[in-house]
């Protein structure tokens, strides 16, 4: 089993700009490692370095304690599934699969042998002597997956793989590759634009802007508690709502364009040592404001609803707020019109505030819901 | 109504065009069935079909000699540069080297270089080497062209990059790679330009003239030139028979060449 390992690595294709800076992070043994982030931000460059398709400008890379920054792809022990899954067109399902085998000198038993455990583990049985162009997506996906798994290396890349597939397949394979990953304990590095499917896969993910980290975390500390505003805006669906508040230290009150106001615990206020700042709050966070809800240490304020989304378990009320638009997420049905005057109701312990001028984080949220099941028995 | 009329006028247009260039040809199979004496009257068709002119052309010249080797140095060109151009082709397109882009056009600026004017240092080459009256004379000289590496590596580059990819993670290496997909994945441009190289060598005449000073490695449009002068008035019907002869190979290969083109074709349209 081996780590691989980041020291300030960079990357600079015209040797003027960087779309990598300053990379340093550790993927252990049998992890299955995230990189998310939005397009263009750098995610595959940074992935085909560590596969050595990519020439590392500046630090250095190991893989299990060696370094291996001029190491050929071939001898750093991975595997690799591209987005448009580069199967080869006129070679069958089987052909594709032990293709790779070939050079590894696997004795040709036992590569038949191993790849018909693959396929059956994929449900490719059938499909064996087809061409790949008689497949449909979701099964030249699965023999894309079969041939980087069949050669059994402890490492596997996987670049936007499942970015061509309807979303119920997506789903699907979601499931399936966080399976195959734990059944063979294999460390996978997989990127993805998509923050559902690194909430989902994720034993830890890495957010990437603008080739640099933002952060790196298990998928729920990221959530509760976003480094800066740009993880806050980007992980989470909907989003946080965001707005600028001000902080006055005389009364020890926040408020939010006048219209929320909150009072402060006089030790955060010394903390945070800013007056500028912005408060994100998670929709769900957002609730009807009730005669219970009134405790010390909440505000509640009115909007007017723009817009209503019922989607049978939940509902989304959108509202104008602060010259941007805020969502707030309730669970179960409601009948809410547009137009409605809502009163809402949060409170001081839900919401994230972040400096305003640098963008990061000066004070995470300390509510949050965390369920257990314990010594149940039915 | 009115497309039937459109299909009708098309089908017509196209069969007189078909007739007008292809009448030479129809017109120099139906001479080498004529004797003399009718083709002077100026007769389109002869009464009568006449086999003496192929079997004159035959006993005149050693044809099927020079038949062979004309199939042999086009045979040999074209395996050559299938060979060359593709291999030239892949380093073009798959490895990255200093300064191959520069060096790529250098090579496809010498397709604006006509033929003719490389042909002095080239004999003096190969009159060097003491290549004159040898097969090697008659086609090395051919086995680089920048026409096969432009078209083949034009082709090359819509192969996806990530196959190569696929390729470099899983240890395989360049050659194999390199017959093993990017050959089958170009079967149609090697076609195309196995086709084409084999007509040009085919139908070269300067070259071989220059090279060759007695009958062993002759080609057969030599043969035919020989034809023409070996008295003084010309017996055309023998010339024609042997005409039809030489281009029988020709039509053959485009008949077949066709076919897999438009196979080729219709495989291309189902992915
Ligand atoms: N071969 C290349 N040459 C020059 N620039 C490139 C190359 N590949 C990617 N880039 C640039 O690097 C940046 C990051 O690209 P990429 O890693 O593909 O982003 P992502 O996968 O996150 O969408 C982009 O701005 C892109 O234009
Ligand atoms: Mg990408």
């Amino acid at each position: 089993m081996k780590d691989v390992e980041l020291t300030h690595l960079s990357k600079s294709y015209d040797m003027q700009t960087e779309v990598l800076s300053d990379i340093s992070v550790s993927i252990h043994a049998g992890e299955f490692f995230v990189l998310v982030g939005p397009s263009g931000c750098g995610k595959s460059t940074m992935l085909r370095m560590i596969a050595g398709l990519e020439d590392i400008t500046e630090g250095t890379l190991t893989i299990g304690q060696k370094k291996v920054n001029d190491l050929h792809p071939s001898k750093r022990d991975i595997s690799m599934v591209f987005q448009n899954y580069a199967l080869y067109p006129h070679l069958s399902v089987e052909e594709n699969i032990v293709f790779g085998l070939s050079v590894k000198k696997v004795p040709k038993t036992q590569r038949k042998k191993r790849c018909h455990r693959v396929a059956k583990m994929l449900g490719l049985t059938d499909y064996l002597n087809r061409k790949p162009r008689q497949l449909s997506g979701g099964q030249r996906q699965r023999v894309a997956l079969a041939r980087a798994i069949v050669n059994e290396s402890p490492i596997c890349l996987m670049d936007e793989p499942l970015s061509n597939l309807d979303a119920k397949l997506r789903a699907q394979m979601r499931s399936e590759i966080k399976q195959i990953q734990r059944q063979l304990n294999i460390t996978m590095i997989y990127v993805t634009h998509d923050q559902v499917e690194a909430m989902t896969m994720g034993d830890r993910i890495m957010i990437l802007n603008e080739g640099k980290i933002q952060q790196v975390g298990p998928p729920i500390d990221v959530y509760n508690a976003p480094a800066n505003e740009f993880v806050a805006k980007f992980i989470g669906s909907p989003p946080m709502n965001l707005a600028k508040a001000t902080i006055y230290p005389d009364n020890q009150t926040l408020s939010v364009v006048g219209r929320i106001h909150l009072q402060l615990p006089p030790e955060d206020i010394q903390r945070m040592g800013t007056k500028e700042v912005t408060i994100g709050i998670r929709p769900e966070h957002l609730q009807l404001a009730t005669s219970e809800s009134q405790q010390p240490g909440s505000s509640k304020f009115e909007v007017k609803v723009s817009h209503v989304e019922v989607l049978g378990n939940e509902t989304l009320l959108n509202f104008e707020f602060a010259e941007g638009n805020w969502q707030a997420k309730w669970n179960g049905q409601w009948r809410v019109n547009v137009g409605d005057i809502v009163p809402l109701s949060l409170h001081y312990s839900a919401i994230c505030l972040f400096d305003t001028t640098t963008g990061n984080m000066i004070k995470q949220p300390t509510q949050n819901e965390q369920h257990l099941i314990q010594g149940v028995s039915i | 109504m009115n497309g039937l009329l459109k299909k009708i006028a098309l089908y017509l247009v196209l069969t007189i065009t078909a007739f007008v260039v292809f009448f030479p040809i129809l017109y120099a199979f139906l001479i080498s069935f004529m004797t003399g004496g009718e083709l002077l009257q100026g007769n389109l068709f002869s009464k009568s079909f006449h086999l003496e002119n192929y079997q004159k052309a035959f006993e005149r010249l050693p044809l099927a000699h020079y038949l062979m080797n004309s199939f042999i140095i086009s045979l040999s060109v074209m395996i050559g540069q299938l060979v060359v151009s593709s291999m030239a082709a892949y380093a073009f397109v798959f490895i990255p080297f200093k300064g191959r882009d520069a060096i790529f056009f250098l090579f496809i600026s010498t397709m604006m270089i006509p033929w003719e004017a490389t042909m002095i240092p080239n004999f003096i080459t190969i009159q060097q080497l003491d290549w004159i009256n040898t097969y090697q004379g008659l086609t090395i000289p051919f086995f680089a062209m920048a026409f096969g590496t432009f078209l083949l590596r034009q082709h090359f580059k819509t192969i996806p990059k990530e196959l190569d990819e696929a390729a470099q993670v899983a240890g395989i290496s360049r050659f194999k790679f390199f017959v093993k997909i990017v050959v089958p994945y170009c079967k149609n441009s090697l076609i195309t330009l196995g086709a084409y190289s084999f007509l040009t060598t085919w139908n070269m005449y300067l070259w071989p003239l220059l090279v060759t000073n007695n009958d062993s490695v002759r080609t057969v449009q030599i043969g035919l030139k020989q034809l023409r002068t070996q008295e003084l008035a010309t017996d055309w019907g023998v010339v024609m028979a042997g005409v039809v002869v030489v281009i029988i190979p020709t039509l053959v290969l485009l008949f077949i060449g066709q076919k897999y083109l438009q196979k080729g074709l219709a495989q291309g349209a189902l992915k």
